[in-house]
């Protein structure tokens, strides 16, 4: 199978002006089994810097589970993950937070009892240096790291118009704004890729997957002409 | 005023300091319940195993002396000193640590994921074993715990209440010291958990785990932060209740008292551990005094069970648990 765009090194200028960089994140020959079921089948790709790279595929294609392997939710038996020219060894999905990749869920994972202001400050976690007895004695650098952390996470709160739900427990919020506390959630680790459950129609390359088998890459237009991913969502004509 | 009523009053007042005293014990398992969702069955022991550690440091006693005695044949008790009370304290916060560990390292790391009977039975387990392992390291003697807490009734108290009602309360002084004591652990433990960055990530682990690892949360961390934390409680409620009946096996039974407290407060609410400690602890003092002549007394051994029963009945999730609502 042939990848539809020619993308080097250096990276590309999407349809809309934008500048594309270099390789962040490459997925080389994935395979992942859970027992007999083969949930993903040999897939390479890679995802670039500033880039908004969709997963599609009809339900049971795979996405949620390259999703889990990108996060190290999941261990996939063969293949390799790079991450940013690094090789990526066996991780736990913490580490992988840390490193810089933040997501969010097809069906949202907030920490419901706690209030909007603090599930957005969880983001922050991954990025407080002062250790656990000067946090506990509340002791030299730890209150101006707070306040900090706090101030990124009031930003957060204003670009996304939360402000009047800043202290009310995610759990009694409308199925919308949780997406958004979500969201913030996630703008708040600043990662260098952010994962999300959702489908977005603002992609500028699309991987399309089919039985856990990648069966289209390029722009959304040169998938949306791909008769395999016809096939695979309108299902094969037989004359 | 009727003397009768100063009685109540005592018996209420001496009811409330108790209830602190329980409420400490029930603090312990709340925490580990919240993070991880295991009934630490072992939370008695581990006060008992601390109050006998300290003891054992403060007096310079050989742990293991007695084992490495029958093995060497030697006759070692004593290292010859005697540790300041401020550093055995410390010293055994150090070994509550470490045990905190080594429990998520050989324990609870491998159960991870199985059903919360096989955790609850593995805590079983773990009170039984670390029974059996401080009477091998300290001895299985009754010892008694002194760290300078004040003893014996408040002359202060009796004095106050004589010249205002003429009645003067008997309040012991240990009870006043516990009840200040467990009232600024409380306080801290808040304060911890809502302002610093580890107490905010030992609460989104207590509300979800898939998410808390997806924002960069070793649960593993937390599990022994959260066990030491409990064991730090323990050490807390030891002190005390050692000090109030001497460090001996009876002290780990302090976690049976702590059951219909939770049962009454919602084992996962941290100000329900407190209110159902006040209110039992109240509870069976008024019950002994009003309706225990007539059925001949020692009603405080059944008065908190009983109370804890009608609670399972008419309020399962408790006075302060998350409401348990089971989707169909």
């Amino acid at each position: 199978m042939k990848d539809g765009m020619d993308t080097d090194a250096e990276g590309y200028l999407t349809a809309d002006g934008r500048k594309i960089g270099g390789v962040l994140m490459e997925m080389r020959n994935i395979t992942l089994r859970f027992g007999g079921v083969v949930a993903i089948k040999d897939i390479s790709f890679d995802i670039r810097e500033g880039e908004i790279r969709a997963i599609i595929g009809p339900n049971g294609a795979g996405k949620s589970s390259m999703l889990n392997v990108i996060n190290g939710f999941y261990h996939p038996q063969e293949g390799e993950v790079w991450f940013r020219g690094q090789k990526r060894g066996s991780v736990r999905p913490y580490d992988v937070a840390r490193m810089g990749i933040a997501r969010t869920f097809q069906n949202i994972a907030l920490f419901k009892g706690m209030s909007t202001l603090d599930n957005i400050m969880t983001g922050r976690l991954t990025m407080t240096k002062t250790g656990l007895l000067s946090q506990a004695l509340w002791w030299g650098k730890a209150e101006a790291e707070e306040t900090y952390h706090r101030e990124k996470a009031e930003k957060i709160i204003d670009f996304l118009e939360i402000q009047h739900i800043r202290k009310t427990p995610v759990g009694r919020l409308p199925y919308g704004l949780q997406k958004r506390v979500e969201l913030g959630r996630a703008l708040a680790a600043e990662p260098k890729l952010l994962l999300m459950g959702v489908v977005m129609d603002l992609s500028d390359r699309v991987v399309v997957m089919d039985y856990g088998r990648k069966i289209g890459d390029g722009t959304p237009d040169e998938v949306r002409a791909n008769p395999e991913v016809i096939n695979a969502y309108l299902g094969v004509a037989h004359d | 005023m009727p003397e009768q009523v100063f009685f109540a009053l005592e018996a209420a007042a001496n009811g409330l300091m108790t209830g602190v005293l329980y409420a400490l014990v029930a603090l312990g398992f709340v925490l580990i319940f919240k993070a991880s969702g295991i009934f630490n069955f072992a939370q008695g022991v581990f006060a008992l195993f601390a109050a006998m550690t300290l003891v054992g440091f403060q007096n310079g006693q050989i742990p293991f002396a007695h084992l490495i005695n029958a093995i060497f044949g030697t006759s070692l008790h004593h290292f010859g000193w005697n540790m300041p009370t401020v550093l055995a304290i410390l010293c055994t916060m150090a070994v509550m640590v470490l045990l905190a560990f080594l429990v998520e390292r050989w324990v609870l790391k491998h159960l991870v994921n199985q059903e919360p009977i096989i955790l609850f039975m593995a805590t079983i387990g773990l009170a039984y074993f670390l029974e059996g392992f401080g009477d091998v390291m300290w001895g299985a003697d009754i010892k008694k715990l002194d760290v300078g807490l004040p003893q014996g009734m408040s002359s202060a108290i009796d004095e106050a209440t004589y010249s205002l009602f003429g009645y003067g309360f008997f309040i012991d002084r240990l009870d006043v010291v516990a009840a200040v004591v467990a009232a600024m652990l409380v306080v801290a433990l808040m304060l911890f958990s809502q302002f610093t960055k580890y107490g905010r990530a030992l609460r989104a682990v207590a509300d979800d785990h898939q998410a808390a690892l997806s924002v960069g949360i070793s649960l593993r961390f937390i599990w022994v932060m959260v066990w030491a934390i409990a064991g730090f409680v323990a050490l807390v409620a030891g002190m005390m209740w050692g000090t109030k009946m001497g460090v001996q096996f009876s002290l780990s039974l302090i976690a049976l008292k702590a059951l219909p407290v939770l049962m009454l407060g919602g084992f996962t609410s941290i100000p329900g551990a407190i209110v159902g400690g006040l209110i039992i602890g109240m509870g069976e003092q008024l019950f002994e005094f009003s309706v225990g002549p007539l059925v001949g007394g020692a009603t405080q051994n059944w008065f908190a069970y009983m109370l804890a029963l009608v609670f399972l009945v008419f309020r399962p999730q408790g006075l302060f648990g998350e409401k348990i609502i089971e989707r169909v």
